[in-house]
């Protein structure tokens, strides 16, 4: 479990806070996506429920980050890294810079962990099969292109096998091939166990794998409900989120006095694209 | 430095470092490196002690009111050589050796982890530099920098990028700090070293010979036992 109480936080320097007051749960296993325009503080969110904010990028925090019931508040960032992972939307700064193949580069988080050497190895390849990415395990990280990265970072992330994560725009470098990878390597994790927090621009791939879905607007929680019920409300386009294709398509259809039976096949076949 | 003379550095460049690099496959590309390396240098070198060398005696030649000394000539052969001695030492090493072995060796003898990764990262990170110089080039001159034509001009078309490219992995230093530290980097004590670099007892036998070889050739020098090397 992870737990916002009433977080307020203000970057070092800035005006006014980025997060007003956020409370926030997140059971075991389940996926939660956050929604948001540019600047509304989603990023702000993901680093403030990995720990890395205030703890390595300053600034004054209000309220409690709780992991499964633990106040995080005395604990240092190298004592989270084993409970909570967190990913971000740039790949090139996910990497180490230090692993000369994708093998070490996986293996890195494991390795800063001080595990024994079979438990790591063990866990790399797992993680690289996760992502189908074996084949690149001989690659120099740096010349592979942005969105093998993303998912060689998100592999280093897996490794660490963390029981949360926390991931800023994982996919915004994916193809659809790619984004698809990583949204089933995403759904055995939360079947594992793992909670995620998924801030994404891509509602689509939020309608595919989050169970529960919270608009976040000028720092506050604005919506907050079921995946279904919050991307297909109307108030999303004023928070300034696109809806996903399928309910963009069926607003399309009934403006469009579409008889019922002809969006509901319309609906089927969508439904049907996504999760294939 | 302890070997004086032109045959002393000759005889340990091609033992040293000319013969590992033909066993290590690497000769024409390390002939190649280090000498375009040390051109620039050994031309001013040459030019400055054959005409100006202040206890030259022997004319060789005269140009205008310059004149080139033998005594000149040796001592710039005598610079030349330790020159190249330390430019293909450093070039061997940098062809033969992977940065990450390097560090992973470094750890398992007990160097820091962070002085490791700093050594590490400072190489690993100049061909992602070069990326991001020429992506920039690049966007300047789509917005009509001119960056071609004469040395001058080319020169001047470089000012405009150290900015950006320098700002921008300035500007990149948070969000790595950040990913380091989720990945547990920053947490005390040793991290497990996956494998090590193999290390193999002709590699021993040569480090230890080496090694050894530098105080016997300091101690030769001082009781004059070289004096026939120069």
């Amino acid at each position: 479990m992870l737990a916002l109480e009433s977080v307020t936080y203000r970057y070092a320097g800035a005006t006014g806070p980025s997060l007003r007051d956020v409370n926030l749960t997140l059971a075991d296993g389940e996926v939660l996506g956050i929604v948001g325009a540019a600047e509304a503080g989603k990023t702000t969110l993901c680093l403030v429920a990995s720990g890395l904010a205030p703890r390595t990028v300053g600034g004054m925090m209000r309220g409690r980050l709780l992991l499964d019931g633990i106040e995080t508040t005395p604990l240092a960032m190298h004592e989270l890294a084993a409970r909570i992972g967190i990913a971000f939307a740039n790949p090139a700064t996910q990497l180490s810079g230090v692993a000369g193949s994708v093998y070490e580069e996986v293996a890195f988080g494991p390795m800063n962990l001080g595990l024994p050497r079979l438990e790591i190895i063990d866990r790399t390849g797992a993680a690289l099969d996760a992502l189908r990415i074996g084949d690149l395990s001989e690659r120099d990280p740096a010349r592979l292109s942005g969105g093998q990265q993303q998912l060689v970072a998100l592999a280093g992330l897996l490794a660490m096998r963390p029981g949360h994560l926390v991931l800023d725009e994982p996919t915004a470098q994916l193809d659809p091939a790619g984004t698809r990878l990583v949204a089933d390597a995403l759904g055995r994790l939360a079947a594992d166990g793992v909670s995620i927090l998924l801030a994404e621009q891509k509602t689509d791939l939020l309608a595919a794998i989050c169970g529960r879905v919270v608009a976040i607007e000028s720092g506050r929680l604005a919506l907050d409900g079921e995946a279904s019920a919050v991307l297909a409300d109307p108030r999303l386009a004023e928070i300034g989120v696109a809806a996903p294709a399928a309910v963009r398509v069926r607003r399309l259809g009934e403006g469009a006095a579409l008889p019922p039976a002809a969006l509901e096949r319309l609906r089927h076949a969508l439904r049907a694209e996504a999760s294939a | 430095m302890v070997l004086g003379g032109v045959v002393g550095p000759a005889v340990l460049v091609a033992v040293a470092v000319l013969a590992p690099a033909a066993s290590a496959g690497v000769l024409r590309m390390l002939l190649r490196t280090s000498l375009l390396l040390t051109l620039p240098i050994a031309v001013s070198v040459l030019v400055i002690n054959v005409f100006f060398f202040p206890d030259g005696r022997t004319v060789l030649l005269r140009i205008g009111p310059f004149a080139a000394t033998a005594e000149g000539l040796a001592f710039a052969g005598e610079v030349l050589a330790r020159i190249l001695a330390i430019s293909g030492a450093v070039t061997l090493f940098y062809l033969t050796t992977r940065p990450a072995d390097l560090v992973i060796d470094l750890e398992r003898r007990g160097v820091p982890a962070r002085v490791a990764f700093v050594a590490n990262a400072s190489v690993q990170t100049v061909p992602a530099l070069v990326d991001r110089a020429a992506s920039i080039t690049a966007a300047q001159r789509a917005r009509g920098l001119d960056t071609e034509g004469s040395v001058w001009r080319r020169m001047r078309g470089v000012i405009p990028l150290v900015g950006p490219v320098l700002l921008g992995a300035i500007a990149e230093v948070e969000e790595r700090t950040m990913a380091l530290e989720a990945r547990g980097f920053s947490r005390p004590g040793r991290r497990t070293l996956l494998w090590q670099p193999p290390d193999s007892r002709p590699q021993r036998l040569a480090r230890w010979l080496l090694v050894t070889a530098v105080p016997l050739l300091i101690v030769a020098r001082a009781v004059g036992g070289l004096a026939w090397l120069a």
